[in-house]
């Protein structure tokens, strides 16, 4: 591993990508401001989109921001965390992908379950107690 | 005492001499029993001088086998607390039930039922399955040690702090009185003021870090370590299962952290997730808690799935039934584990098309449990079966899990649930799958294994006592509650109106709770005689069971390197190929081995971490704030150690090796 | 890894059971080990995000997010977040190429960026327990709070450690033992940014549009 190392150390930072035995990307200088720049891009547009009071339909704006925050988390996964389907034999990849799908199921169950429950065990207006059967 | 209030309230917070239960006899004599029995111990372990050995050779251990031991070690210590619970509560409910009052009022019972439930699943159980994991695991894949020996260590001690905190609440102070999982608005501040869920939380949050890193380090250590040649297929199933006991550890214990600092922050900070008013939602605190009790109860079962399945293939000597099914089933265990939590409050309103979905997923996951127990069968059909300990726990399992896992389907339908729920048919019905499972399962293990780590076999006939006692004694104290259960017993009441149709019922329970407790003593017994007729029980190959999988290739106990040369592996239950495909065992050529070295810095931060658990609980702010930076300083000041590792010379290897030699020739 | 690969049959065909001609090095397992740690880190704010899903319109009857969140405050700070990430690359690139001192500037640039983001945070804390939105007021603020702050605490810890590795590369240079915990650094603090691109767009952004 010391002489990979070494040999890294004579390279210029012109290479797009550094490897390793583990399967590590290292990034460049070049990946970095790729990625900082379209991760600037990918946060004024949402930014502009609120302050500006840009786009009138509440649903297209809300999905507009988490769909360019979920193409940001990518950015961020690609550019500046080197995920690829082949660092440590894949079970990094595995183990984002797996916890991608717990969030969701907190998340989406969460707000589900809860919901239901709002609904079914809201305090009851005046009127309504009033008027039960 | 003090003249000067505020230099008290600062020292002290809300700690003072009214805070030790004098005025509770059972109290006052439980603390004299233990504090005579400590004093004992530490008058013993002073006049032989093993201080130093116990310092040495097992705190500041990173060796996952003395670290494995010492988890069962602590877990059988916590059983004693939480039986003592159980058996309160026998005695009180078979007494209640004429109409008396009974002997303990519901202060106190409150407290016996929330720590029976926090101590026997947090522990007992978890430190269990967590020490057996640790043993196993790396002498099952042909590994040294584990990925982070250090670290290790550290969730060790780390799970230890949760156990002195929840030890320290039965003499100074109180515990919570909301039940194990301290739903809220009752566990909030405005009605549990006390310190008793206090306890509770920082107890659980301190051990659950041990929990977490423990996790991701057996995780770590079976995707790296693993012995050339052995692919994930090869894997031995108790692997397997800790494998994905690991991946159910690392992906929902960060949701009990998160929920329990939430409670806190409203006990502590005054804020409003989980308080009736200010918009607060309680009912977001049972969501998120059984989003990780579900999975919990799976983490606890899986690792006894994968003991029985070491232990059938092993004793009816034949290759397990349906290898790729059974990690086929693990793997969908562990997956649909998260998608059924809601059966756990139906109750609560969410309502018909949420309860039917949630109903569904709870009788699918039924279905992978069944693939495993058919595959256990079909292990034994026509295997040449030895009824040794091991086994007979396992036969016990198959029988109590089952009829245990069948009232769980018959609760996952929700109209059934909603006259069920919270009665004592669902306690008879977890006790069901936790004592046949997870208990006989740990157990079974226990006795398995421990030649392996201790050089000696335990006595079979105290041991067959000890699984006979249990076994009757569980259907004895658990198939009335079913019954109570279905005749509208609510569960956690102190106090019946008089019904002798109850007490007879509670009765035979009570009975049974005296068999299990003779089968506790036999437990204790077995290991008592095992150790005075160690000699005769010797394990001079190491491999008493004529087992299948590499941990059987060592010597018992092994090395502290465990493997002097790495093993390669070609098949399925590799020492079983070995065996059969003449293997030879190298005779020289020892190398030196590189080994972790041992460090006192596991136990001092988890030290300084329960000094600051208990500054929170007292609310005594300058034990908190300086235990917690006190902990960060030391960790920061331990990586400043770069030095960690050594190792050991290949002429302590070779003669380790020799001797081992030596041994195995007289045996031949 | 090719070097490291044992020989499954002797010459003659035997099967070999033991590594007895070389010695077994397990790949070091601390980079996926940490990996997974921060995985779990991501369902801690999974379980926050979804505490602030379900209480965030619990406004009880008091201020809501329109009313309170500095859109302009928030975009500064993202922005001190995304130089710290980028900063934090450069000197992860320096140290690959054994530039100690220069990992060392950059790692210092990338504390000055992380501590800002600190800073306007807790100014902007204060400033709203100050206009009575503290995290006691509703459950709406009490999930703010818990789970902005938690992202907040996360970055301090962070920034401990950052100081803590400068003087550690500073004494033992950019080794493998350092390398190692610069990566595990580097992960943590890149993952820090992607939680902040979730908090932006789903407290700030969505809290302002209602």
């Amino acid at each position: 591993m010391s002489a990979t190392a070494e040999n890294h150390a004579s390279h210029g930072h012109d290479h797009d990508h550094h490897h390793d035995d583990g399967g590590h990307d290292h990034g460049s200088f070049k990946s970095y401001l790729t990625g900082f720049i379209l991760s600037v891009i990918l946060t004024a547009i949402p930014f502009w989109l609120v302050m500006g009071d840009v786009i009138a339909d509440k649903t297209v704006l809300v999905l507009a921001i988490m769909g360019l925050g979920v193409v940001q988390i990518f950015v961020h996964m690609i550019y500046f965390l080197h995920m690829n389907g082949k660092s440590e034999g894949g079970w990094t990849l595995m183990a984002m992908l797996f916890t991608v799908v717990l969030v969701m199921i907190t998340l989406i169950g969460s707000l589900w379950v809860l919901y239901h429950l709002n609904t079914n065990l809201m305090p009851m207006t005046v009127d309504q107690i009033k008027n039960l059967p | 005492m003090s003249s000067i209030p505020e230099t008290t309230t600062f020292l002290f917070g809300r700690l003072s001499l009214d805070s030790l239960p004098l005025h509770e006899p059972v109290v006052v004599a439980t603390f004299c029993g233990v504090a005579l029995g400590g004093i004992v111990l530490v008058a013993a372990l002073t006049y032989f001088r093993l201080w130093g050995y116990l310092w040495n050779e097992w705190f500041t251990s990173i060796d996952h086998k003395k670290i494995g031991i010492m988890y069962v070690i602590l877990a059988i210590i916590m059983l004693f607390r939480g039986f003592a619970d159980a058996v309160m509560m026998r005695i009180q409910q078979v007494w209640a039930s004429t109409g008396a009052e009974g002997y303990l009022n519901s202060h106190h019972y409150d407290q016996v039922y929330t720590a029976h439930g926090v101590i026997m699943i947090f522990f007992v159980a978890m430190p269990l399955v967590t020490g057996l994991m640790n043993f196993v695991v790396p002498l099952q894949i042909g590994a040294r040690d584990v990925a982070f020996p250090f670290l290790n260590n550290f969730s060790f001690w780390m799970t230890a702090g949760g156990v002195v905190l929840t030890m320290i609440s039965l003499f100074v102070g109180e515990f919570a009185r909301t039940g194990w999982l301290a739903y809220p608005p009752l566990s909030g501040i405005e009605y549990s003021p006390g310190v008793g869920v206090d306890y509770y939380i920082w107890g659980l949050q301190i051990a659950g870090v041990g929990t977490l890193l423990s996790g991701v380090n057996l995780l770590v250590t079976i995707v790296k370590m693993r012995a050339p040649g052995m692919t994930l297929m090869k894997m031995p199933v108790f692997t397997w299962t800790a494998l994905c006991t690991n991946i159910l550890i690392v992906a929902v214990f960060p949701v009990l952290t998160a929920t329990l600092a939430l409670l806190a922050l409203d006990r502590y900070a005054g804020t409003n997730f989980f308080t009736s008013d200010l918009g607060g939602n309680p009912m977001m605190y049972v969501n998120l808690i059984w989003i990780w009790g579900h999975p919990e109860v799976y983490i606890l079962i899986l690792p006894a799935f994968g003991v029985f399945s070491e232990i059938v293939a092993t004793f009816s000597r034949k290759r397990l039934f349906g290898y790729v099914t059974m990690v086929w089933a693990t793997a969908v265990i562990t997956l649909l584990s998260y998608v059924v939590w809601l059966h756990h409050f139906f109750t609560m309103g969410s309502g018909a098309s949420v309860n039917t979905f949630f109903g569904i997923t709870t009788m699918i996951i039924s279905v992978p449990t069944g693939v495993k127990i058919f595959n256990w069968l079909f292990t034994m059909y026509k295997g040449r079966i030895k009824f040794d300990v091991p086994m007979l726990w396992t036969m016990g399992f198959l029988i109590t899990f089952t009829i245990g896992g069948m009232t769980g389907v018959l609760m996952a339908v929700p109209p059934a649930d909603f006259v069920l729920h919270n009665s004592l048919f669902l306690i008879a019905h977890f006790h069901n799958v936790i004592i046949g499972g997870v208990v006989f399962g740990m157990l079974a293990g226990i006795v398995y294994w421990y030649p392996k780590a201790f050089g000696y076999r335990l006595d079979p006939f105290w041991g067959k006592m000890s699984f006979w006692f249990w076994f009757i004694g569980f259907y004895f104290a658990f198939m009335p509650l079913y019954v109570l259960g279905l005749m509208g017993v609510t569960r956690r009441l102190s106090q019946f109106e008089a019904d002798t149709s109850l007490t007879v019922l509670f009765g035979v329970a009570a009975f049974g709770v005296v068999l299990i407790a003779i089968g506790i003593g036999c437990f204790v017994l077995q290991l008592i005689v095992s150790y005075i007729k160690r000699d005769q029980l010797r394990d001079e190959t190491g491999d008493p069971w004529n087992g299948r999988t590499l941990e059987w290739s060592t010597s018992s106990p092994p090395p502290a390197y465990n493997f002097a040369f790495t093993p390669v592996v070609h098949d399925l239950d590799a020492w079983w190929d070995m065996k059969t495909r003449g293997y030879k065992r190298p005779l020289a050529g020892f190398r030196p081995i590189h080994m972790p070295k041992n460090t006192g810095a596991g136990i001092i931060l988890a030290g300084l971490s329960t000094a600051c658990g208990f500054g929170l609980i007292w609310h005594m702010w300058w034990l908190a704030i300086g235990g917690l930076a006190a902990t960060i300083v030391a960790a920061i000041v331990h990586t400043f150690n770069y030095n960690r590792d050594y190792y050991i010379p290949a002429e302590t290897v070779a003669s380790t090796e020799e001797a081992r030699t030596e041994a195995l020739a007289k045996q031949a | 890894m090719a070097n490291h690969a044992p020989s499954f049959t002797t010459p003659g065909g035997e099967p070999v059971f033991m590594m007895t001609d070389k010695d077994h090095h397990p790949e070091n397992g601390t980079s996926l080990g940490f990996w997974i740690y921060l995985m779990s880190d991501c369902l801690i704010f999974a379980s926050l995000f979804a505490t602030y899903a379900v209480l965030g319109k619990s406004y009880a009857a008091g201020p809501a997010p329109k009313d309170l969140f500095d859109l302009e405050l928030v975009a500064v700070n993202t922005a001190m977040l995304l130089f710290s990430s980028i900063t934090y690359g450069f000197a992860m690139l320096e140290a690959y190429k054994k530039n100690v001192g220069r990992t060392i500037v950059w790692l210092g640039i990338t504390g000055l960026f992380g501590a800002a983001f600190i800073g306007i945070e807790l100014y902007e804390f204060s400033h709203l327990i100050h206009e009575g939105a503290g995290p006691q007021r509703s459950a709406f603020l009490s999930a703010f709070f818990a789970l902005v702050g938690t992202h907040g605490l996360h970055v301090t810890v962070g920034l401990i450690w950052l100081v803590t590795l400068m003087v550690q590369v500073g004494k033992h240079g950019v080794g493998p033992a350092n390398m190692r915990r610069l990566s595990c650094l580097s992960m943590f603090w890149h993952f820090l940014d992607v939680i902040w691109i979730g908090v932006f767009s789903f407290v700030y952004l969505m809290g302002v549009i209602g």
